[in-house]
């Protein structure tokens, strides 16, 4: 009776226990990390290829080759039959899925050693180099969208004369804008960023004019009788009424912007962190595209902790119980 | 000592009527979008509140209490008729005319202090200016020390008394009150109309009061005002009857047990819950009499 009782809370929609604490947000993070470990190291579970130690007898097959198990059997079964030496391998995962400990040393190494071409940038200037777009890119789409948001969310005008359109815009893959931004800013940072603000402008109006409009209205006819005017209303309830929501959407937006970033520094000649991966991708060093990937989502989680952490001290009326 | 003479509701009701108009509401009615065509939800209502008058509305649930407080208010446009504060036609809400909801309505992010506040703020108050007059009703709905924290932390009753204090701090010519006290219990409530008679009594506040509870209706009010639901002759609400309460203020909660309470109470129910044919009583069928199992006696 009693497991039962515990086990039922764990349905309660919305409710208290259990699972709140920093408990599951380990498991959340230890168990992917756990099957990537397993399939790594336990070689039964994946490991389709070998990894040719000597050739043996074979003409074909060299020391550091990977093959697939099925053709590794079969030349084998071929060498036996004409009484030559047998290749000796090992059983591994394909290149493109690098062992977690060769991601950890090559994290050390990317912050450690220079690049290998001259020239290259650093893993941290590449990354330095990408946020300096985003910063720059969405913080003009915020400068942008958030008033006009607002002003939609606000005003039933506005709604009609920008949503629809903003709407229509949203569909048009900014990416496809490559080539125009190219020609009209050259190919440095200019089309990159241009790119990074048509894609994050667009989502930003209609979110923000969502939740302008999602604002109780009662505030708002409580402010008129208290003799609040038009300006008052938008200036000293709707703004602060909305901002901590705006915060939010802020937050996750700025996701959507890296999205961006990404396609966006492919376009003219090609930069950041996106540059970093593809280069190493050419070197086939799967196991430093990793680490350029995993160096993105870490940079975004501790962005989005440091804004979470700033929005509540920003609205500290948001849950103090 | 010399002994009160002998409470004349004649006379009070003259001297009330001796009194300037605040706010009237001539001819008005109002209409929503229907399926077919609008629907009436008010209409030909008249009325003519007078300075410190404290009037209570009452009427069956859909007869437009609420729109009507909200027209007066200016929140909601009407379709006929005009609304008068002291004599001026209005059109819009206004700072003469503050508004208590049943929801509190407080806002979030402001503090207890910052709510009350925002009124005298509205009005082109400095800081310091504004906090002086909020004060003083914060000190009259006794919550004073409750100043700094969110409204979220606070109780329904010490809510609906910050959202008064608020309403006041404006110094409104009228204060309209939508069911104010409804979402709050019993005992709350009963301290709550006593606060609201105290400041009615004590500062130069006119109330037009909305209430479901008929009690409560004829505790607090001066006049009441009946609206009538749909029916035959009326597609909406309607004017119904105005009665004016022959006792003398202020009250205390023992009023209930004298007749002319009982007089103004019963007239109340007659009208608000005309008597029915009455129906046949559903039977409950045996088979959940028996599963309901316990034995309550
Ligand atoms: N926004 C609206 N759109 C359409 N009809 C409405 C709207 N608001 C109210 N009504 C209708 O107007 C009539 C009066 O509503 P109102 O809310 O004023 O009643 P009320 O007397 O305050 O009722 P209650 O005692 O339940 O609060 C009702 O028939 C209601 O259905
Ligand atoms: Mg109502």
């Amino acid at each position: 009776m009693r497991s039962q009782v515990v086990m039922m809370r764990w349905f309660v929609v919305r409710g208290v226990a259990p699972g709140a604490g920093w408990g599951f947000v380990i498991v959340g993070f230890l168990a992917p990390l756990l099957l990537w470990c397993a399939v790594s190291y336990v070689p039964w579970l994946w490991h389709p290829d070998i990894l040719v130690e000597s050739p043996g007898g074979s003409q074909t097959f060299a020391a550091g080759m990977r093959v697939p198990v099925a053709a590794f059997a079969a030349e084998n079964a071929a060498l036996a039959a004409a009484g030559s030496a047998p290749a000796t391998g090992q059983a591994v995962n394909p290149v493109f899925l690098p062992a977690p400990h060769a991601v950890a040393v090559a994290f050390v190494t990317a912050f450690t050693t220079p690049p290998r071409r001259t020239g290259d940038p650093w893993l941290h200037e590449s990354l330095l180099h990408s946020c300096a777009l985003i910063a720059q890119g969405f913080g003009l789409a915020i400068l942008v969208g958030v008033p006009l948001g607002i002003l939609c969310g606000a005003y039933a005008g506005m709604s009609r004369l920008i949503e629809p359109f903003t709407d229509f815009l949203r569909y048009l893959p900014a990416p496809a804008f490559g080539a125009l931004a190219v020609a009209i800013f050259g190919i440095s940072d200019g089309p990159k960023i241009s790119i990074i603000v048509l894609a994050t402008v667009l989502p930003t109006i209609l979110v923000i004019a969502n939740t302008t409009r999602s604002l109780d209205k009662a505030l708002i006819d409580a402010a008129a009788t208290l003799g609040a005017s038009n300006r008052q209303v938008l200036l000293r309830v709707v703004l602060p009424g909305i901002a901590p929501a705006v915060w939010n959407d802020l937050r996750i937006l700025l996701g959507a912007a890296w999205t961006t970033l990404i396609v966006a520094e492919l376009i003219g000649q090609m930069s950041g962190i996106s540059f970093f991966i593809n280069q190493q991708g050419k070197y086939r060093n799967y196991d430093f595209v990793f680490v350029g990937i995993i160096a993105i989502g870490l940079v975004g989680l501790l962005t989005d902790q440091i804004l979470a952490a700033i929005g509540r001290l920003l609205f500290p009326w948001k849950r103090t119980s | 000592m010399r002994s009160e003479p002998p409470f004349d509701p004649i006379a009070r009701a003259a001297r009330i009527a001796a009194r300037p108009v605040v706010l009237e509401a001539r001819g008005l009615g109002k209409t929503y979008p229907g399926a077919k065509g609008r629907v009436p939800a008010l209409s030909g209502i008249d009325l003519a509140i007078r300075r410190r008058e404290f009037v209570t509305v009452v009427g069956p649930s859909g007869s437009g209490k609420s729109t009507l407080a909200r027209i007066l208010a200016g929140l909601d446009e009407h379709d006929s008729g005009e609304v008068l504060v002291d004599g001026h036609p209005v059109r819009g809400p206004g700072r003469d005319r503050g508004m208590v909801f049943q929801a509190y309505s407080l806002f979030p992010w402001l503090t207890v202090m910052g709510n009350v506040m925002t009124g005298p703020r509205f009005a082109g108050n400095g800081r310091d200016a504004a906090r002086s007059i909020a004060l003083q009703y914060l000190e009259l709905v006794g919550l004073e020390h409750l100043a700094d924290r969110w409204p979220h932390q606070l109780s329904g009753g010490q809510r609906q008394r910050v959202a008064i204090a608020r309403a006041l701090a404006n110094e409104p010519r009228v204060l309209l009150m939508d069911e104010p006290f409804g979402a709050l219990d019993p005992h709350t409530r009963a301290t709550l109309q006593g606060n609201l008679i105290d400041l009615w009594f004590n500062i130069p506040i006119t109330i037009i009061f909305i209430t479901h509870d008929l009690d409560e209706a004829v505790l607090l009010a001066d006049r009441i005002v009946v609206l009538g639901g749909p029916d035959a002759d009326h597609a909406g609400g309607w004017l119904r009857e105005t009665i004016t309460v022959p006792l003398p203020v202020p009250r205390t909660p023992d009023v209930v047990l004298s007749p002319e309470f009982r007089a103004v109470r019963e007239r109340l129910d007659s009208l608000i819950h005309p008597a029915e044919p009455p129906r046949p009583r559903e039977r409950i069928p045996v088979y959940r009499l028996a599963a309901a199992g316990d034995d309550v006696r």
